[in-house]
């Protein structure tokens, strides 16, 4: 019993170690009054100063949240149809297609998926003349990636709970809509809350298909930090980073108290 | 309940089937600089040719899918004691051990690469250390090979390894390997003919889920493999930004598609199997 505690605790602490060690030294270097991530100058917040105030960074983020904004709440919305469809329609022509393309965004290499959209998007204004790439381009791409994830929480919840309350609900004379609305939809929403936040980290964190679909006058904050970490270690982008786990780290925390709550 | 389905069939059907037909036709056309878009439409075959003919193709492929089953080989080795060791951990300890896992999944991708990038530099604090602590005097640059690539995708996808594996784990009957020990199995012996044919589910998930997405890896190439590791994600990328040669890049992702749909289905199958055994 104690040699397995003891491999337990070996082998979890490695794999945190792995998964940790580097963000929280990226964390501790954005710290550094240095320029250099490979020498420690000293404690200095002059590289928060520096981000705080880097107008094209915050431009960046602004744009890159408004989007997931958008991109999050259409792929709840979708992915909340789609997962129900799965788990409660009867068959229907075009089910298996159906569900391969619902959950085939999940693994599908982006840049694929980049490059397929960017012709969608030139043969549209081709021949309609629009949508112009940008804002709504990159909208409509994250939310066809993001609609698998918030999907597969739905259905797995749906698969979960009790269809006999949806049942009763019916024999008491309610209307599919109407069950649906007092039943269901408050059963699952813990589910769609925790999709919608999936969604719109997904959406914040997107390079690949953003690249492809911007166009030329949208900058979003992946590409930002992209172009600047190419060129090597960057203490601002060491200050970005620090911010996103710790934001990530509390999204995280109310996202399992979303899901873990009992209704 | 019609409206529910079609919803989502339509969005899907438009914004992810339709552009792959799109993808296809520009596959089969030719690059024509001058025009915008800079493509001419035809029938050849020149691009397919070109991508099973061109050793520097032939090699980017190879290697892809070479350097995708290693890691994913890696992220199997590394994620299955894991996913053991938190689903035998005290049910009320799971929770935050599970949540510890995904924690780096809802930061950053191109943050979480990134952070190697410090690490395994030249004078990275990787070496600085294996120079501080004397395990290597003169430690050769992690950065720019096809091990830092390797590291980048274990690091990076190791959530999608554990939590297939964790979820086929934790509801493995314990009273299995109870009868086994009575009937005389060894721990290993127990575990290798109870625990490890009853998790294939949990392994099969996790290895499709690690390894589909790396064949196809651009940042990690990118930012940590320097110019030497030439992964096929990146050939796409540099043909389409770079040399601005869409059908070229149309013709790479056809083929990457034809490559990987075979994994795709069989992750979908999985998954619907999966949801209906609930």
């Amino acid at each position: 019993m104690i040699g397995r505690a003891r491999f337990a605790f070996t082998v979890l602490g490695f794999g945190y170690a792995f998964l940790y060690l580097p963000l929280v030294l990226v964390m501790i270097y954005s710290f550094n009054e240095s320029r250099l991530v490979t020498v420690w100058g000293g404690f200095s917040t002059k590289w928060w100063s520096a981000l705080l105030t880097n107008e094209a960074m915050l431009q960046a983020a602004w744009l890159s949240l408004r989007i997931a904004f958008v991109s999050a709440t259409a792929a709840a919305l979708i992915g909340l149809a789609a997962g129900y469809a799965l788990a409660r329609a009867p068959p229907f022509p075009g089910r298996s297609l159906f569900g391969g393309m619902v959950i085939a965004p999940m693994v599908m290499p982006e840049v694929v998926m980049g490059i397929s959209m960017l012709l969608l998007f030139v043969g549209a204004e081709r021949l309609f003349g629009g949508p112009e790439r940008g804002f709504l381009t990159i909208a409509i791409a994250h939310t066809t990636f993001s609609i698998a994830f918030v999907a597969i929480v739905v259905q797995a919840r749906l698969a979960d709970f009790d269809r006999s309350l949806e049942e009763a609900a019916m024999d008491l004379g309610a209307t599919p809509w109407v069950t649906f609305l007092t039943v269901t939809l408050p059963l699952i929403a813990p589910a769609v809350g925790s999709g919608w936040l999936l969604a719109f980290t997904l959406s914040l964190d997107d390079l690949i298909m953003t690249q492809f679909v911007a166009g030329a006058q949208s900058q979003t904050l992946p590409m930002r930090v992209y172009s600047s970490v190419r060129l090597g270690v960057d203490p601002q982008i060491n200050v970005l980073a620090t911010v996103i786990v710790v934001v990530a780290a509390c999204a995280l925390i109310f996202s399992g108290w979303l899901t873990r709550r009992k209704v | 309940m019609r409206f529910v389905i079609a919803l989502p069939f339509l969005w899907l059907g438009v914004f992810f089937l339709l552009p792959f037909a799109l993808v296809l036709m520009i596959a089969f056309g030719s690059n024509a600089p001058d025009s915008v878009p800079p493509v001419e439409l035809g029938a050849s075959l020149k691009n397919f040719k070109l991508l099973f003919t061109d050793d520097l193709y032939l090699a980017a492929w190879l290697t892809s899918l070479r350097i995708a089953a290693t890691s994913t080989l890696a992220a199997l080795l590394l994620g299955y004691p894991m996913a053991y060791a938190i689903a035998r951990a005290a049910p009320a300890r799971r929770p935050l051990l599970l949540m510890l896992v995904v924690l780096p999944f809802w930061t950053s991708f191109l943050i979480r690469v990134y952070a190697w990038m410090g690490l395994l530099d030249e004078n990275g604090l990787l070496n600085q250390f294996l120079r501080w602590s004397g395990i290597a005097s003169d430690p050769g640059t992690i950065l720019g090979t096809e091990w830092a690539v390797h590291l980048g995708i274990v690091y990076a996808y190791l959530p999608f390894m554990v939590l297939p594996l964790y979820a086929t784990l934790e509801k493995l009957d314990t009273g299995l390997l109870e009868a086994a020990a009575d009937l005389g199995a060894t721990p290993l012996k127990a575990f290798l003919t109870v625990t490890l044919p009853l998790s294939v589910p949990g392994i099969v998930a996790g290895c499709l889920l690690v390894f589909i997405p790396s064949v196809g890896e651009f940042v990690i190439p990118d930012l940590l493999g320097g110019t030497q590791t030439l992964m096929i994600g990146k050939v796409l990328w540099d043909e389409f930004f770079t040399n601005a040669d869409w059908p070229l890049a149309s013709a790479v992702a056809i083929c990457l598609l034809a490559l990987l749909v075979g994994p795709i289905m069989l992750f979908q199958r999985h998954q619907a199997r999966s949801l209906e055994r609930r």
